[in-house]
């Protein structure tokens, strides 16, 4: 058995950097499509919704892992060629942006219809009403959700190392090879995910109970 | 009657106005006209259409058959005609429906500049004006939730005055209203009656109607069954229906 010191941690370390990246990327770029299909999940012409609600189905109905799979040799058959990372990051979005989409769908229709209604006597079109009205109220009810589903992709980039990405999880799968102490090595990679999950998830509920009580 | 509104031009006809929800008809062949300055009370029991008759005039609901009129604009359905026409008509909602997450002169300013294109000052100095005339210019920077429901509502009439209508529609102001805050509300629609608004008040409040109303119009079943001056209408309604109406409801005030 091998000790674990400085240079395994700091592999460790690199591994960690990887997931929170790939996190912020599936986040970010999941929010931005997300916004859309939610938006398009609400609009009043049928074929979108029709679209959208296929696409949240397909990427809710398969599993991340397929996805990826999916998406990095799929690229790959189109003759474009891209490095792991950008395949990643586009699996990552698609994922995201269709769990993020339906979560969003579902505040946009718990915003109460009575608010729609005060923006359109006002005169206000459709961008302004759901930019000023609808969406700051729909992305408050959906923060617990939204938190959640963050907890859900942060973990979920674990999955990335099957196509080569050296994340925290494949990291600490090297090193437990290198050291055979599997047992430590798995149990601080476990601790790393827990410190950046937990604060989120315990910030998730802590915000759920402020709102049931602002609602009361 | 506070001033007489005869000789006005018309501002909002309503002529043989159909209105189904599925097999339920909401509106039967109503036909109204309001001139300008007019004030007009609309009552009658739940479920009568009085509520849906004044969301057709706006567009927030949509009419089967009939014609709309609103200042010269007829309402074909085209966002042409239902933008000119919600320039010029305001609208009081039963639930405030104020935007929680903005504070009250926020909840003024907006539609002005997005609507109109007014300039940010332009539109805090036109919100201020209406918060003043509602009395209620010191809660300007608090939001909707910190206030009573009686201030709430007011807002929401400021709200609706800062687009510069030409009419206002009133859908049961003050029924979610507790009773010591009731008067705070009729006071200011009062105030906006005097200053010569039209306006179409759906309402219960028999007081309000005889001390402004021009025209009472009682409903029933989705259809106008009397239509009188109030004095007229409180002191010897025609139908046997308005006359069970007031009954009840004059027996509870």
């Amino acid at each position: 058995m091998g000790p674990i010191g400085e240079n395994e941690f700091f592999f460790l370390m690199q591994g960690l950097k990887w997931t929170v990246l790939l996190a912020i990327v599936g986040f970010i770029g999941g929010g931005i499509f997300g916004i859309l299909i939610a938006l398009l999940r609400t609009s009043k012409t049928k074929v979108a919704r029709r679209i959208t609600a296929g696409y949240i189905g397909v990427f809710q109905g398969t599993p991340l892992l397929m996805q990826l799979f999916v998406v990095y040799y799929g690229v790959a058959l189109l003759g474009i060629e891209v490095n792991a990372w950008i395949a990643v990051a586009i699996a990552f979005t698609l994922h995201a942006s269709a769990f993020l989409g339906e979560i969003w769908r579902g505040s946009i229709e718990a915003v109460p219809k009575g608010q729609t209604e005060a923006a359109n006597a006002l005169g206000l079109h459709y961008v302004s009403r759901m930019k000023d009205v609808i969406l700051p109220q729909a992305l408050k009810i959906s923060m617990p959700a939204t938190i959640g589903f963050l907890v859900q992709l942060i973990k979920g980039t674990s999955l990335a190392a099957i196509v080569g990405f050296i994340e925290l999880t494949r990291a600490g799968q090297i090193i437990s090879n290198q050291t055979y102490r599997p047992l430590l090595v798995f149990g601080i990679v476990g601790a790393i995910y827990f410190i950046i999950c937990w604060p989120l998830s315990h910030a998730g509920s802590g915000l759920e109970k402020r709102m049931a009580k602002a609602a009361r | 009657m506070l001033n007489s509104a005869k000789d006005q031009p018309t501002l909002i006809s309503l002529e043989d106005v159909q209105k189904w929800y599925g097999a339920f008809h909401a509106l039967k062949s109503i036909s109204l006209s309001v001139r300008k300055g007019e004030k007009i009370v609309l009552c009658g029991p739940s479920g009568s259409g009085k509520s849906t008759l004044i969301r057709c005039i706006n567009a927030l609901e949509t009419i089967e058959e009939g014609k709309i009129v609103v200042e010269g604009q007829v309402l074909d359905g085209s966002t042409k005609s239902i933008d000119a026409i919600r320039r010029e008509v305001g609208m009081v909602f039963q639930s405030f429906n104020l935007f929680p997450h903005m504070t009250v002169l926020q909840n003024c300013t907006l539609a002005p500049m997005r609507v109109r294109g007014t300039s940010h000052t332009d539109a805090e100095r036109l919100a201020r004006k209406y918060l003043e005339r509602v009395r209620i210019l010191d809660q300007a920077e608090k939001y909707p939730a910190q206030l009573s429901g009686g201030q709430q509502q007011r807002v929401a009439i400021a709200r609706a005055l800062c687009m510069e209508p030409k009419v206002m529609l009133f859908d049961e102001p003050t029924s979610a209203l507790d009773p010591e805050m009731v008067k705070e509300v009729l006071d200011t629609m009062i105030g906006l009656a005097r200053d010569g608004m039209t306006m179409i008040c759906v309402t219960h409040e028999m007081g309000f109607a005889r001390q402004v109303a021009d025209r009472v119009i009682f409903m029933a079943s989705g259809e106008i069954v009397e239509e009188a001056e109030p004095e007229v209408f409180f002191k010897s309604p025609k139908h046997q229906r308005t006359k069970t109406f007031l009954g009840e409801i004059l027996a509870h005030h």
